[in-house]
């Protein structure tokens, strides 16, 4: 009829919902969408830019293979103990199976990858946490790994850096879990009187039995922005002290606040700002003048 | 009788029982001796039965008496001219850990503790023995004080863990903990830990990095309560009994894991039960232990801290090599 050219078009009343052959037609992983600001981009300019959105500058969570390749110059990465796999000291149902599974879908043995490579030509002993295993708790293996490299650093003479990403403890290692956080903290010690220089960055997330041995004994403690870190979970907390906390509460920006850190420092500055430290720390550290 | 526990009430019943027939005997005219002597035979077997068989969780129940001796009781029975020091001399005194110095058998020590309440009242003014960033930072003081006048040190564990509370995180309690643990290792005296009821995580680690560690017999040391550990893994901390058995946290479990030097045997039914009697049982320990640490040098004690801290661990190698390339 001639008076509906006239009338508008209706808008429709449903959405278009993409067929399940369309869907596919995006192959997984070619776009990734932004968990805080929920924006979609392409996954190669995000890894690109370190995996720092270009929208909000939040820092999605690194791999220890994607932390080395940004870190570390070019094929400079040497790794020690690769193949050291975890016991089952308490024969907890399950563990040894979580672990395998962890390792398949890893393709790391364990939540830490530590060696030595040079960053600006330095060489240096280094050892990267891994929350995509077991969210990067502590039990024997990790615990002995980054005392190994710990050691390592003390051989070589050279600096140690610890990435940490970790949340706390390995429950099904019990006591023996714990313990790690001494041996470790003993290790650093015995490496710090020897004038070894340590450098912590706490990358999301840092807390519990991490947050309270290596992480926070380094000679500079730096963290990404962002990051979770603290001794006691949230909700413990507000359980305990029976009232809300504020939401940046146990952020690096908090600590920062708190006096706790030196630096918080975004991921893409990273590098040139250790490697500025580093050069102040050269190696011996006998200063002379240059004759002129 | 006060303060009894579930697993130990059929002790206390028949205790009762005999009790009650002694003073039937003393009124009434009639001869029960033989009655009386078969019931102590048999609470002689019960007893035995009940307290040699302890279940983790039993000795979890014995370790939470809330008559359960504290380190300010055993420093009674055990040092001479104790004089306690407060104050971490930055932010405050916190008095959920207590320090100071003292004579044992006449050598100067340092010791050191927490300290929860027998009550209410002391509790609230202990914070239930659950420390803030500056008793750590007290301890860790004390301790460079010890290291300084060369004095031994000695440690009683007695916490249910670091206090995880707002003021706490902003003044650093991962910081504060992870310090302990660093100085701790290059002390040049002798460190001696004794877990005495709980031994709750990195707030009890916090005065445990120790060239020996003790634990009484119905102690416990974890990396988390059973409570925690059951509302983790199954999602229902009513599952702490559980959780208890599978953690493995009793003085026995961490004896065979290698974290502890050896367990000081306790008083039938618990320490509560007679103070003095485990004080000494305490100092027997404590002097051998002294002695042997005192025999080594300054680079020795550190050594061996590094070395027993080293070996504490369980992990093997995979034959092909899987590594980041």
């Amino acid at each position: 009829m001639l008076k509906d050219i006239f009338t508008k078009t209706k808008k429709k009343k449903y959405a278009t919902i993409p067929s399940e052959t369309a869907k596919q037609d995006v192959p997984e992983g070619i776009m990734t969408k932004c968990p805080n600001c929920k924006k979609i981009m392409y996954t190669k300019e995000l890894v690109k830019n370190l995996k720092v959105c270009f929208h909000c500058h939040y820092h999605h969570t690194m791999n220890s293979k994607e932390r080395l390749a940004s870190f570390l110059d070019a094929n400079s990465f040497e790794e020690i103990n690769a193949n050291m796999i975890s016991e089952n000291p308490l024969n907890f149902p399950d563990y040894i199976e979580k672990l395998e599974k962890d390792r398949e879908k890893t393709k790391i043995n364990e939540a830490v990858v530590t060696g030595t490579g040079t960053i600006g030509g330095q060489k240096i002993a280094v050892a990267v946490m891994d929350s995509t295993f077991r969210m990067g708790s502590m039990g024997s293996v990790v615990g002995e790994k980054i005392t190994r490299a710990i050691e390592k650093a003390d051989e070589l003479r050279v600096p140690f850096i610890i990435f940490t990403a970790s949340g706390g403890a390995r429950m099904q290692e019990g006591v023996l879990s714990l313990m790690q956080m001494a041996k470790t903290s003993v290790a650093l010690k015995r490496f710090s009187d020897n004038g070894g220089l340590i450098i912590s960055i706490m990358t999301h997330p840092t807390t519990g039995g991490v947050s309270a041995s290596f992480a926070s004994l380094g000679d500079y403690n730096l963290a990404e922005p962002g990051a979770l870190i603290g001794f006691a979970g949230r909700r413990i907390i507000e359980q305990t002290i029976r009232e809300e906390l504020p939401e940046d509460f146990q952020t690096a920006e908090f600590l920062l606040k708190c006096g706790q850190l030196d630096a918080v420092i975004p991921r893409t500055e990273l590098k040139d700002k250790i490697s500025a430290i580093l050069s102040i720390h050269q190696p011996g550290g006998d200063f002379q003048w240059q004759e002129n | 009788m006060a303060g009894e526990l579930e697993f130990e009430r059929p002790v206390m019943e028949l205790k009762k029982k005999i009790a009650e027939l002694k003073e039937f005997t003393k009124t009434a005219d009639v001869d029960l001796s033989s009655e009386i002597e078969k019931l102590e035979a048999r609470l002689e077997k019960l007893e035995a039965d009940i307290y040699e068989n302890m279940k983790p969780w039993d000795r979890v129940q014995i370790a939470r008496h809330p008559a359960r001796p504290t380190t300010l009781d055993y420093i009674s029975y055990l040092f001479e001219d104790f004089f306690e020091c407060h104050g971490d001399r930055a932010f405050g005194d916190d008095e959920a850990i207590v320090g100071g110095i003292a004579k044992f058998k006449g050598i100067p020590v340092t010791v050191i503790g927490h300290q929860r309440g027998k009550d209410t009242k002391e509790n609230i003014r202990r914070n239930f023995g659950m420390p803030h960033p500056e008793g750590y930072r007290k301890a860790l003081r004390l301790m460079k004080q010890a290291d300084k006048f060369r004095r031994p040190i000695i440690c009683f564990i007695d916490t249910k863990g670091a206090y995880p509370g707002k003021a706490a995180e902003e003044r650093g309690q991962s910081e504060a903990i992870a310090k302990n643990l660093f100085e701790m290792a290059s002390l040049r005296v002798p460190v001696i830990c004794i877990v005495i009821g709980e031994g709750g995580s990195g707030g009890a680690l916090a005065l445990g990095v120790g060239n020996h560690i003790h634990m009484l017999e119905n102690s416990t040391y974890s990396v988390i309560s059973p409570e925690g550990a059951a509302a983790i893994l199954w999602k229902d901390a009513a599952q702490a009994k559980k959780a208890a058995e599978s953690m493995r946290i009793t003085a026995p479990d961490l004896k065979e894991l290698g974290v502890v030097d050896q367990i000081i045997e306790e008083v039938k039914g618990g320490a509560h039960k007679d103070v003095k009697v485990q004080a000494a049982e305490i100092e027997e320990v404590l002097t051998h232990s002294l002695k042997d640490l005192m025999d080594l040098t300054e680079d020795q004690l550190i050594d061996h801290r590094y070395n027993k801290f080293k070996s504490i661990g369980e992990y093997s190698f995979l034959k092909e090599f899987i590594g980041v390339k």
